[in-house]
């Protein structure tokens, strides 16, 4: 049954909180009410926005004083059609649930980001990409059709021959409420991986492997790098790349059991670390080096043609539930960003800053980015991207805003669905094709019904 | 909306010509594009300030408040939060007055509870209100080490912050569940206007070193700060003092 209960949300980040009503265990007619009910009363209303699993870093799926329709009551899949590759899927439905039932029928997500544990409503709105973008590019680009719940409450079905499609992918939600969603799998012989991995002692070593012809004979490519070490040392990285294996490569054993996949849990950080943790949680310049240093070492220099399971290659993270807890009380946040080929100098200038900023970072991610999608918010860019995660501390808001400066500089923009603390000139001038964005989504919903946290707080509509 | 690492986009000053709450509104627009509401008694010190916001890039909106007028606060809120959302709200509004004068006649010492006590009061329980309606933002009160322990040079000013203390810790826990932020601020002796000729006490400090605090304290979520911070331990030695001992002290 359908319900209205206030809550406190934040991010994934744990920062930034704010209280709305939220809708729970809706229903396609439930949320048609809703919507129709928040347009009829205008601006009191504050809005209404929908949220999946909170995997956002910011504020995306949050909506301070107005509504908020938790998306993960609607979780069924419709439809898996082995013959033709589609899922028909409610938007709640999880990348990591809609993983375990297509397997069976030798069926795959075309695009995983970096934790199953995402909806495929959220997956569309933030329009992710995974370590195959440079080959499949980014989720929309696998979208056949989806039902879209406009403001006047209507019930629309879209696809990529509409405008309001491409608005609607990487639209952060702001277009309406996806409720269903027909995508396009890709199928497969197992979920185990045949992986290369180099390890390279620095930065320019680690862009000269990924601009020397080999990554494109990858599938999935993406580095590790040590956000820590300067000098010589600087960015450092593992790098592994890979293409999922096919039955007659998997050794006898894991043959049978190919399509079977292990995604162990091993344990839960808890919500009150030990007493007597500082503010930032685990996270210092100690711990990280350490980890830093290990996690480089243990990595082979070398190898070719290793087997490796889904969790190992592509989700070390969701072996550890809600670790975003080890930052501690105040939080963290993720800065990724893009800049184009081109603008190494750049990314050299900016891995250094970090490494001297005396902000930690250990979960870093380097990779080289393929061609962009129709979606006029979508990310991804021809490029390189770079991700680090950093605990909120003392400097951190000012080094942030110098580190846009650099990125806005040469070209490149933040990604929304990470993005939590920039200002929204600059996200304006990172996304030049805003104003078209704003004028499809403005005919979608004139009265602006469609709001969230972070539609104010970077001025989007 | 208050981002991750603490900027506002807007900023309500009650008690807008207050130099801690402008050096405030400095620090904030140093970083953001910011617009702030100036809530304030209509005088050219208003307009003063309103000019130096600006002059630094603020878009500001003068409002006519008087603290000691509490029926007109409901209005004076409503019109506050009537250009939208207002993220972070400082009440810096304060009288110290003449203390040997305060306790002793009956107008003045009246006046000095309702402006320090009554009015802040007041302004909470409508801010409380607009900020749950909004469902979002932060709150910061000024407090004032005064407010510790009653001391014989300053009790009645001392009193009334108590209050306010005690009123702001209060709503601290009860906005908490809504993911709303108040912070209780404790300086000790602040350079300002309210201040000048008097002899300043150990640890004193500056608007601009308050600001600070306040900004730090409002990103990382603290509930209540002490400026300056080793204030805490020593108003905490002196809070336990002994009467015989306290009354010696030449504070």
């Amino acid at each position: 049954m359908s319900k209205t209960i206030v809550r406190s949300l934040t991010g994934w980040g744990r920062t930034a909180p704010s209280a709305a009503r939220v809708l729970v265990s809706p229903t396609v007619e439930s949320i048609q009410r809703a919507v129709r009910e928040a347009t009829e009363a205008g601006v009191s209303s504050r809005g209404v926005i929908a949220r999946g699993l909170g995997r956002s870093y910011g504020d995306p799926a949050q909506n301070a004083g107005g509504l908020v329709i938790d998306m993960t009551g609607c979780n069924r899949i419709h439809c898996l059609d082995a013959e033709r590759g589609l899922a028909v899927v409610d938007a709640g439905v999880s990348l990591d649930a809609l993983m375990r039932a297509a397997l069976p029928l030798r069926l795959w997500i075309p695009v995983l980001p970096g934790t199953r544990q995402v909806t495929v409503g959220g997956a569309i709105a933030a329009d992710i990409h995974g370590k195959n973008h440079h080959s499949a590019g980014s989720f929309g680009n696998h979208v056949r059709s989806l039902e879209l719940v406009t403001a006047d409450g209507s019930l629309t079905t879209l696809t990529p021959e509409d405008d309001l499609f491409w608005a609607t992918v990487g639209g952060m939600g702001l277009t309406g409420i996806i409720v269903r969603a027909t995508l396009a799998l890709t199928r497969v012989e197992s979920a185990y991986f045949i992986v290369d991995t180099d390890r390279t002692a620095n930065l320019d070593e680690l862009m000269a492997l990924l601009t020397d012809g080999s990554d494109d004979r990858y599938d999935y490519s993406a580095a590790w790098f040590d956000a820590l070490s300067t000098g010589a040392r600087l960015g450092r990285a593992v790098l592994t790349r890979g293409r999922l294996a096919r039955r007659d490569e998997l050794p006898p054993k894991l043959r049978r059991a190919g399509l079977a996949f292990d995604a162990p849990q091993l344990f839960t950080v808890p919500a009150l670390l030990p007493a007597g943790l500082p503010p930032g949680g685990l996270a210092n310049r100690v711990s990280f080096s350490a980890l830093s240093e290990a996690w480089y070492r243990k990595a082979p220099a070398r190898r070719r043609d290793e087997v490796q399971n889904l969790t190992t290659f592509y989700h070390p993270l969701d072996m550890i539930g809600q670790w975003n807890r080890a930052y501690g009380s105040r939080g963290f946040l993720q800065y990724q960003f893009v800049v184009p080929f081109g603008t190494e100098d750049a990314v050299r200038r900016i891995v250094e800053q970090i490494a001297r900023s005396g902000h930690v970072s250990f979960l870093n991610v380097f990779k080289r980015f393929g061609a962009a999608s129709a979606a006029p918010l979508s990310f991804p860019h021809p490029g390189w991207t770079i991700t680090v995660d950093f605990p909120i501390r003392r400097g951190l808001a000012e080094f942030c805003d110098r580190l846009d400066e650099q990125v806005l500089d040469a070209g490149g923009r933040l990604y929304l669905a990470k993005e939590s603390r920039t200002s929204a000139a600059t996200v304006q001038a990172m996304y030049p094709r805003i104003d078209e964005w704003r004028k499809i989504r403005a005919a979608a919903d004139p009265g602006g019904v469609f709001a969230s946290d972070l539609s104010r707080r970077l001025e989007l509509l | 909306m208050i981002d991750a690492v603490g900027n506002p986009q807007s900023l309500l000053l009650l008690g807008g010509t207050s130099e801690i709450a402008l050096a405030t509104a400095e620090r904030y627009a140093a970083r953001r594009a910011l617009r702030v509401v100036l809530a304030a008694r209509p005088s050219p010190r208003l307009d003063a300030a309103a000019a130096r916001l600006e002059g630094v890039g603020a878009t500001v909106m003068t409002l006519p408040f008087d603290a000691a007028q509490v029926s007109s606060h409901p209005e004076t809120i409503e019109k506050a939060f009537a250009d939208g959302d207002i993220d972070v709200t400082l009440v810096a509004f304060g009288v110290l007055g003449d203390q040997e004068k305060a306790w002793a006649d009956h107008t003045t010492a009246v006046e000095l509870a309702q402006v320090n006590y009554t009015g802040a009061v007041s302004v909470g329980v409508l801010l409380a209100g607009a900020l749950q309606q909004q469902g979002h933002g932060a709150l910061v009160a000024l407090s004032s080490v005064a407010a510790e322990r009653p001391r014989r040079s300053n009790f009645c000013y001392g009193s009334s912050k108590a209050g306010l203390d005690a009123f702001y810790t209060g709503l601290t826990e009860a906005l908490r569940p809504c993911g709303i932020r108040v912070c209780v601020v404790r300086p000790g002796f602040v350079h300002t206007r309210m201040t000048a000729g008097l002899t300043p006490a150990p640890l004193s400090v500056t608007p601009e070193q308050v600001a600070e605090v306040i900004v730090d304290a409002v990103a990382h979520g603290r509930e209540q700060a002490w400026v300056p911070a080793p204030m805490r331990f020593v108003m905490s030695a002196l809070r336990h003092l002994p009467r015989p001992v306290f009354r010696r002290l030449p504070i």
